[in-house]
């Protein structure tokens, strides 16, 4: 009957969905039970034969680029109908100065944009991080000789935040610096550029646009532009945007 | 484009038809990109774009006459099914080529095909199947129980077909 019960568990075993204590348990089991160890050796081989099997169709580069124009394209076109609605509006009340403020908050929205794609893009992916680590002093030297600038990571003990590693990035072709750090189960993203080298010039007063939906804080310090993006409360984000200001 | 080769593939198998899997890829980033202001921020970014092409390919016309092929049985109360003593995985494995268990997946009714790549393809945690197929977990675990053990029936059925064309053709060369 022990085995019984095991073996309608087996499967919910594999796919990682028991308990601590009931794989434990299960562990200690298969140690002595022959036909529990035989039954779940098979069931680990037919699932490495389906996920095998179920990686069967790979698009082709044509089909690529051709989303990748469409996407461009549609971004582009929906760009163009704020643009002009926006330089109707600006004929009917000054022209001049609205026109070169609207591309101004154009290019600007555009990089935040930009940034919270990266932010979601790269926690949407399997492996987030190059260099795994919560220890600044691993991380911050594994970025030397792939960026062309060096930072300070600030000193997280007695805080909330754990750093979780980092990743080279880029915002248009200018290389830079992804840190992700972690609090109360959210996580943060950190980018560091260098300021000359940005595709548009952010104020120090530039705020992200409301219908980004993450908190975000960004400022310029000895060169390099900081955005901190996250989900988590705009306060963790303030308060970790400090943390990094006031790093040695 | 982030999950791009991953939903293609997942399309692939929904459609299976390369043109078809091509457009319902190329909306579903279109959807996406569209109604990016509708993602929640906090919940799971992956399982929201694989609802949207599941979404999309359920409202196409392939996708509208796959799924009106359900199967007979009840799924919500299905229990468990437990296996027998001799299990004919090890064997199966062995013998079968990538190619047989690709057949005996196009072969699954499209719900519980869709499971069981999202399970074992994808890795998603029954809790990310539920989000996507926009299904309680229970249903979940017996779609994957149903669609693993009608993958089994189908590679034991068509392994013994092999094994009985092969005595065959031993029978007939040993008689010449």
């Amino acid at each position: 009957m022990v085995c019984e019960s095991w073996r309608e568990k087996l499967d919910t075993y594999h796919d990682g969905e028991l308990s601590e204590r009931q794989i434990r348990t299960f562990d200690a089991h298969v140690r002595t039970c022959l036909a529990c160890s035989a039954d779940a050796l098979a069931r680990v081989q037919m699932k490495r034969a389906i996920q095998v099997a179920g990686k069967r169709f790979t698009p082709n580069a044509e089909f690529r680029k051709r989303v990748q124009q469409s996407i461009a394209a549609k971004r582009e076109r929906s760009f163009h109908l704020g643009w002009i609605l926006a330089a109707a509006a600006a004929v009917f009340l000054v022209v001049g100065t609205l026109t070169s403020t609207y591309v101004g908050i154009r290019s600007r929205d555009r990089i935040f944009s930009e940034i919270a794609d990266l932010h979601v893009a790269t926690l949407a992916s399997s492996s987030p991080v190059d260099v795994i680590s919560t220890d600044r002093h691993t991380v911050k030297p594994w970025f030397q000789g792939r960026i062309p600038f060096a930072f300070n990571l600030p000193d997280l003990q007695n805080s909330e935040f754990t750093l979780l590693g980092g990743r080279m990035t880029y915002l248009g072709q200018t290389p830079g610096a992804h840190l992700i750090y972690d609090a109360r189960k959210h996580h943060i993203s950190v980018f560091v550029f260098q300021e000359r080298s940005l595709p548009a010039r952010l104020d120090e007063d530039s705020r992200a646009p409301k219908q980004l939906s993450f908190n975000m804080e960004t400022w310029s310090q000895d060169g390099l532009r900081y955005f901190v993006i996250g989900d988590a409360s705009a306060a963790d984000v303030d308060s970790l945007a400090k943390l990094l200001k006031a790093a040695p | 484009m982030p999950l791009f080769d991953q939903l293609y593939n997942f399309a692939s198998w929904l459609t299976q038809n390369r043109e078809d899997a091509e457009d319902l890829v190329q909306e579903t980033y279109a959807k996406a990109l569209k109604g990016f202001s509708s993602f929640q921020v906090g919940t799971n970014f992956r399982a929201w774009m694989y609802r949207i092409l599941r979404n999309t390919f359920l409202t196409s016309r392939s996708g509208l006459k796959a799924a009106s092929t359900v199967p007979l049985d009840s799924e919500d109360d299905a229990q468990e099914l437990a296996v027998e003593n001799e299990t004919p995985e090890t064997i199966l494995v062995r013998s079968c080529s990538s190619q047989l268990v690709q057949s005996a997946i196009d072969n699954l009714p499209m719900h519980y095909r869709e499971a069981l790549l999202l399970c074992e393809v994808e890795e998603m945690s029954y809790q990310e199947i539920a989000e996507t197929l926009s299904i309680p977990i229970g249903t979940v675990m017996s779609r994957l129980s149903r669609a693993r053990h009608t993958l089994r029936d189908h590679l034991v059925r068509k392994l013994q077909r092999t094994e009985a064309v092969l005595e065959g053709a031993r029978e007939i060369n040993h008689g010449l």
